[in-house]
Order: structure tokens, then C-alpha cells, then sequence
């Protein structure tokens, strides 16, 4: 157990998809798209041969201080209840609140991550009264306070996301062996710029019909999600349309709605997830960093300047009309 | 008389307590504890309908798409949609994919490493076994779970990303694929098919797909059949001899198999009971409840404790191999990872034939002709058993949503007759070395059920 980069990962409340997501790291899995940059799993509640006693000896250590942590990543959401006792998630064969294990291994690992939105923010554990009270690991209220500080001085590292993209998590986890992540690398909400600094709309493969607000009406249909069909993705941070998703998709690409995962709260919207509120006619949660007059006013000029391809496109499920070619000389 | 209080529980999903009270070297008796609990029952009611489309699939990472499978059916049901055939192949591909490649994920990477274990040492297949398998580092899983991100595009092209996809509609799916795509779907199902029949079998999908009894000799299947073998596991976690599936695809239809006679599915005899679970009412907590042990619910069918998973769905669908094994041994540890290598190969020589049918520039998505009102109920299969979810809307929102998830029946703790849950009635009998504190065989009766507690205790 010597040598390396060592991450001891926790699954809390949650439902186990970021390690799933995980496992398709980089097309070779987790294991080994971490072993790249010498990092090694401690122990994975999924992935280690340890059960039992054998487990409960490296938590133990780690929770004692005698086993060296450099990342402890958690994945879910840290429930408290009920009454904050704890007891909604009692870590097998101990007895005690999974959430009492999280704060004891974070006092001495090297860095925390909290892996999802539900370790990040609390997540969907978290929405409607909230029955497990689950909170996140640092994020307004959460397990581990405020003022937490890992040993390398980092504040909680928030790899958010409902999953999270393999290649985040991986990332993230890298520039820390290599020493690299440093704090003003993470934007105010803790998630790493490297993918926080985009927004999901980036890049989104229905960019054509953003332009001319030749929008989708109906689920399948191929135009703009944003003005009708509930589509977060212009203020969702996240690099999600830059790169792919398991091979070849994104949300948009796939059809359907960026719900902003990444972003806290995004369990209540206020709103049916998949409808896009309006106040007259106009879209409430336009992008926040564009004056709203003036986005009314394009979106004015470029519904009006919309070629009838993009029209017709943007309300069928393939290409109905090709684009218009130059006629040969 | 001693207590063994097992836990944690890794290579399961979820978190898993096992205790057991051991008796002249065999387990007497068990208790299973699911030591978790969130609350999606309380988190989807008042929502608006639509929205456990978003909330349902995240009950559960794993079995992600069968949820938003079930969650979709059940809002079809109470608006009237109804998928043209496109989306109905679409959705199938992408719940088919989601099924393999969790059996796959199961047999590589969760249950195949205990036998790579050093307690194994001295068998004459242990070398073998800790060369393909070891937790880690195994051959198997450097090969397979390559294999399986690149069969995971599947989801990419069809449903954006995998875990946690909005694809899934009442009315259909929301990607149309275009002719293009459904070669992609064609190459990406090639390419998965040659490493299952190079590494897992080491024979033809179509050959596994028509095994007709435990000889197979090719590949990981014949070295877990080998191994099986010299341990007995064809008598180990003998179960309660009662299968439940909920049919899945055009394949495997819907049923019961209790006291060896099948009968028709009838999803309205299903109860939960609530006397050992530390709930106060279906969906209100108590956590200070006398007698309760588990987060888990008691799920019974007409008052009978059921197995549900690869080894109950070929059951019930009259499945000559898992008739024939389940006659012999009643239903055991071989048995039901034998079933799911079996299903796997099944499915995806499925999955061929659905891409095939695909029809792109015909629709994949039909909107409903109603809102959503009343009662109904989404039944699916999941890669480890009946999945169903009970809606009630009123007024467009929901007013109750019920989870029976798979592991919930096959992991429930005893109803208020006392009679134990499926895996509880697995692990009587199982053989407890004196002195050991982590015993290997009860490890292999509990995977073999492949639970996903995240989904027992939603």
C-alpha cells in the first residue's frame, strides 16, 4: 500500500451512478485512467477486493490518521437525519453514521472531493422537504463547514454533476497528483474552472437553431430546447457539448433538456423540469450575463430572418429540408 | 451459537449488512439490513408528473435506465402515449444495453473476484482465476470493462449519456437516428459481440444463447462453470424457490412460478409489509421502530416470498436451461449467474436484429393525446429483476408514487408472519468455517442475487 497517489472513496446517500459513470472513464476505465497519472484506489466500495473486516481495517486507518489519504472522494449526499443523528445511513458493519466516517477521514486526508452534485450541494436527495435532511460536503450548510480546509489547504473540491463526466472527476483527480490544483483553479462554488468556465451550451450540436430561436415543440424534434422544452444549457456552467459523452452524446445532442446538473438546487427548478417558464411570451432564465433587452430584440430579428430550412428542421425529428446548395457552374 | 455482523458489504451497489447467527457451522439464521434510506417516495410526491422522469432515474445509477424506463411506462399509461415503432425499438436498445452491460459489470468486476481470493489458494483452478479476475488488476476486466465504455456509446448515440438520461419519453425516444447512426449502433454492437465471444465465452453468442445444460467449456463461463463445480455452488444460496419477472422485451414474457405452477402476472397482489422496516407508513420514516432491522420493505406476492433477477425471468419465460437447473437444485448461486452470461448473450444478438429494424426518417416520438390523470402502474426488468412503479396524478401532479425495485424483493427482511426475504431463506444452511470472521461463501450467496441496494432503499 506504498508508492503513489492514494484516493479512499465513500459512496454516502446517493445512487452510485458517478462510480458508474466512472468505470467508463476514457474508454478504459477507472483504474487505469487513473493509474496513468500513478493514482490508486485505497479502497472503492465497488471496485477493491476488501469486505467486511478487512475494509473496516483501511477505514479505520485512514480515520485514525495512520493510513496517508491524498483524496478522499465521496460520492452522494451526506444524510443527516433523522433528527441529526445521522442514523438515515449507518455504514455497515460499524454501527456509526456514514457521516461521522466522512468527517473523521477528511480531518487528515490531503484533499476532499466530493464527486456529484449530491456530495457538492446536496443533489436530488436533497429536493422537495428534503425527507433524509441530506446536505453536501461544504456548500452552504454542509457536513464539513465553511471554514474547512484540507490538509493541502483546499476547501472542498466540487466535481458537481448529475453524473458528472468521467473525464472531470479523472481530470480533476490528476491535477492534484501532479500537485497543480490550486485554489484559484476553482470557481466561488468550489467546482473546477477546467470544465466550470463553459457553459453546456457551448458547442451544443443544435447551435444553428439557438441563432434563429427556431425552436423545438415537441420531445424529438430537432431545434433549440431552450424556449419551450425547459433547456438550461445557456447558464449551466459545465464543458458538456465540447467534449462527448459516453462516446457520442450529450444531453442536447440526445434530444432532451440540460436540467444544469451542475449547479445547486437544480433538483427544485421551481418549474416542470422539461417546460421553459415564461413571463409574456419570454423566457424567464435567459443568460445572465446579456442584457435582456437586447436578447429580445435578436431573438426578434433572427426569428424574423429564419431561412424556412431551419424552420422546418426545428420542428421534425431529421433533416426534412437539406441545405441549399450553390447551383453548378 | 455465534453472531456474525457482516459489513461493509463492497462489490454490491449500495450499502448491505448481513448478520447472522451460526449454529453448528452453518448459517441458522439471517437478517438482511439496508442501512440507507433518502426518501423518493416523499421527494416525488406534489411534483409535477413529468418530473419523475428526471428524479425516478436517479433513485438508482445503475439500473438508471430501467427506472426512467418504468417511470415512463407509468406516465404513458396515464396519458394515453404511445411510442411508434421506432421508439419503441430505441427505448428497447437502450434498456437492453443498460441490462448487459450490468451483467457484465456484475460477473467481472463483482462477483468473479472472491474467487481470486487467497482463501482459494489450494484449488486447482485458483492460478486461472486470480489471473483473469483479481480485483484491480484482473486480465478479464482490463479486456471486458474496455469493452463495455465502448458498448456504453450505445447510450451516447441513443440517449445522450448513460447514467441519467431524459431519452426515455412516454411517448418514445427524443434522439431519431438517421442512417448514419444506425451503422454506428450496427459497428458498436460488433465490436462488443467480439470481445464477449473472444474473452467471456470463447465461442459464438448464438451457441451460449442455446446452451441446453451447465457444459459449457469456452472462456470465463466454462472457468466460473469449473469452479462451480468443485465448490458445489449448484447447492450453495438455495433460494425460495418462487420466481416473479415483470417480461421484459418481446422476449421473455411476464409471470409467476410459485410451487412449481406458473400463473399469469397480477401486479395488484403485490403488498408491502412494513413490520420489520423502520418505516412508520409506506413513505413516512421511523427509525426508532421495535422489531424493524432494515430500510428495506417487505415486498409479497399474494403473501409469498418470490426471487426475482435472470434465473426468475428465464423461469417464468419456460426457459428449458433454467427450468431444468432450477429442477435440479431448486435455484442456487451457479444458477443464477449462469442465467444472467446466458441472457447476456441473448440480448445482444437482440440488439442486432432491433438496430437492424430501425427506420430512420419514420418517427422515434409521439406526444401524448391527454394530460395525465389517474392510476397506472410502469413495470419493467431491470438487469437484476421486477421493477415497478406505482403513480397516482391528480390535478397534473403526483399525489403517490410507489417503488418496488428488484433487490427489495430479493433482499427483504421477514413480513410480519416472520418469514424471511429471499436472500435471508438463501443464506440458511450456508457453511460457516469456525473462526472466520468473513466468510467467502456467504460473500457468493449474496452477489449471486446481484443487489443494487441504491434502489431497495430509495
Amino acid at each position: 500500500m506504498d508508492g503513489g497517489f492514494g484516493v479512499l472513496w465513500l459512496q454516502a446517500g446517493g445512487c452510485g451512478g458517478c462510480t458508474m459513470s466512472a468505470l467508463a472513464a476514457d474508454d478504459v476505465g477507472l483504474v487505469k485512467a487513473l493509474g496513468r497519472f500513478g493514482i490508486r484506489l485505497l479502497w472503492h466500495p465497488s471496485l477493491s477486493e476488501e469486505s467486511g473486516p478487512e475494509a473496516l481495517d483501511i477505514l479505520t486507518a485512514a480515520a485514525q490518521g495512520r493510513l496517508r489519504v491524498d483524496a478522499l472522494c465521496v460520492e452522494g449526499a451526506v444524510l443527516t437525519g433523522p433528527n441529526g443523528s445521522g442514523r438515515f445511513q449507518i455504514l455497515s458493519g460499524t454501527g456509526r453514521p456514514m457521516a461521522r466516517w466522512i468527517a473523521d477521514i477528511a480531518a487528515h486526508a490531503h484533499a476532499v472531493v466530493a464527486v456529484g452534485s449530491c456530495a457538492a450541494y446536496g443533489g436530488v436527495p436533497m429536493a422537495g422537504m428534503n425527507p433524509s435532511d441530506a446536505v453536501g460536503l461544504q456548500y452552504d450548510g454542509g457536513l464539513l463547514g465553511a471554514e474547512f480546509r484540507a490538509r493541502s489547504g483546499l476547501p472542498v473540491v466540487n466535481v458537481a454533476g448529475c453524473a458528472p463526466h468521467p473525464g472531470w472527476l479523472v481530470e480533476t483527480l490528476a491535477e492534484l497528483a501532479l500537485g497543480t490544483l490550486t485554489a484559484d483553479k476553482l470557481d466561488a462554488l468550489g467546482r473546477p474552472r477546467a470544465f466550470a468556465d463553459h457553459l453546456a451550451h457551448h458547442g451544443c450540436g443544435r447551435n444553428e437553431f439557438y441563432e434563429f430561436k427556431a425552436s423545438a415543440a415537441r420531445p424529438s424534434d430537432r431545434g433549440c430546447l431552450m424556449e419551450n422544452l425547459g433547456c438550461k444549457a445557456t447558464q449551466a456552467p459545465g464543458d458538456c457539448n465540447l467534449r462527448r459523452w459516453n462516446g457520442f452524446g450529450s444531453c442536447t445532442d440526445g434530444g432532451f433538456a440540460c436540467v444544469a446538473c451542475t449547479s445547486p438546487g437544480f433538483q427544485d427548478p421551481g418549474a416542470p423540469f422539461q417546460e421553459t417558464p415564461k413571463v409574456a411570451g419570454i423566457p424567464v432564465g435567459l443568460p445572465v450575463d446579456m442584457p435582456k433587452a437586447w436578447f429580445v430584440a435578436l431573438a426578434a430579428l433572427s426569428k424574423s430572418a429564419t431561412p424556412q430550412r431551419v424552420r422546418a428542421n426545428a420542428h421534425a425529428d431529421h433533416v426534412v429540408v437539406p441545405p441549399a446548395r450553390k447551383p453548378a457552374k | 451459537m455465534t453472531r456474525l455482523i457482516l459489513g461493509p458489504f463492497n462489490r454490491v451497489e449500495g450499502d448491505l449488512e448481513v448478520t447472522l447467527d451460526v449454529s453448528d457451522g452453518v448459517v441458522a439464521d439471517a437478517r438482511v439490513t439496508a442501512p440507507m434510506y433518502r426518501g423518493f417516495e416523499r421527494i416525488l410526491h406534489g411534483r409535477p408528473a413529468a418530473d419523475a422522469l428526471v428524479i425516478a432515474p436517479r433513485i438508482c445509477g445503475i439500473c438508471s435506465v430501467s427506472q426512467s424506463v418504468a417511470a415512463a411506462r407509468a406516465l404513458a399509461a396515464v396519458s394515453g402515449a404511445e411510442a411508434p415503432p421506432n421508439g419503441r425499438l430505441a427505448a428497447d436498445l437502450v434498456l437492453a444495453c443498460e441490462n448487459a452491460a450490468d451483467h457484465l459489470t456484475h460477473f467481472v468486476l463483482f462477483f468473479m473476484p472472491d474467487f481470486a481470493r487467497a482463501c482459494y489458494a489450494a484449488r486447482p483452478w485458483f492460478e486461472e482465476a486470480r489471473r483473469r479476475f483479481a480485483a484491480g488488476d484482473g486480465e478479464a476486466g482490463r479486456r471486458l470493462i474496455p469493452a463495455r465504455a465502448r458498448f456504453l456509446h450505445l447510450m451516447g448515440l441513443l440517449a445522450g449519456k448513460w447514467p441519467h438520461s431524459l431519452a426515455l419519453q412516454p411517448g418514445g425516444t427524443t434522439k431519431a437516428v438517421d442512417s448514419g447512426e444506425r451503422m454506428r449502433l450496427l459497428s458498436i454492437l460488433a465490436e462488443f459481440r467480439e470481445a464477449l465471444e473472444a474473452e467471456l465465452y470463447g465461442g459464438r453468442l448464438e451457441a451460449v444463447a442455446a446452451l441446453a445444460a451447465p457444459d459449457w467449456t469456452g472462456g470465463d463461463l466454462g472457468l466460473f462453470l469449473r469452479i462451480a463445480r468443485d465448490l458445489g455452488l449448484d447447492r450453495l444460496g438455495r433460494g425460495p424457490g418462487a420466481f416473479l419477472s415483470h417480461g421484459s422485451f418481446d422476449l421473455f414474457p411476464a409471470g409467476a412460478v410459485v410451487d412449481g405452477r406458473w400463473r399469469a402476472l397480477d401486479a395488484a397482489t403485490v403488498t408491502e409489509d412494513l413490520s420489520h422496516s423502520w418505516m412508520a407508513t409506506a413513505d413516512l420514516p421511523d427509525a426508532d421502530k421495535p422489531a424493524a432491522y432494515s430500510w428495506c420493505k417487505a415486498p409479497r406476492l399474494d403473501g409469498r416470498v418470490v426471487e426475482t433477477g435472470a434465473l426468475a425471468r428465464q423461469v417464468v419465460a419456460g426457459d428449458p436451461l433454467a427450468l431444468a437447473l432450477v429442477a435440479e437444485s431448486g435455484g442456487t448461486v451457479r444458477d443464477r449467474v449462469l442465467m444472467r452470461l446466458v441472457e447476456l448473450a441473448r440480448l445482444v444478438v437482440a440488439m442486432e436484429g432491433w438496430a437492424r429494424a430501425l427506420e430512420p426518417g419514420q418517427p422515434f416520438c409521439a406526444g401524448p393525446p391527454h394530460p395525465p390523470r389517474g392510476t397506472a402502474a410502469g413495470l419493467v426488468e431491470a438487469a437484476r429483476g421486477a421493477l415497478g412503479h406505482w403513480l397516482r396524478v391528480a390535478d397534473g401532479a403526483i399525489a403517490s408514487y410507489a417503488i418496488v425495485a428488484p433487490t427489495t424483493w430479493n433482499f427483504s427482511p421477514r413480513d410480519a408472519a416472520g418469514t424471511p426475504g429471499a436472500l435471508e431463506q438463501a443464506l440458511a444452511g450456508t457453511p460457516i468455517p469456525a473462526g472466520d470472521r468473513n466468510p467467502v461463501a456467504v460473500q457468493h450467496v449474496v452477489r449471486s442475487f446481484d443487489p443494487c441496494m441504491a434502489c431497495t432503499v430509495h
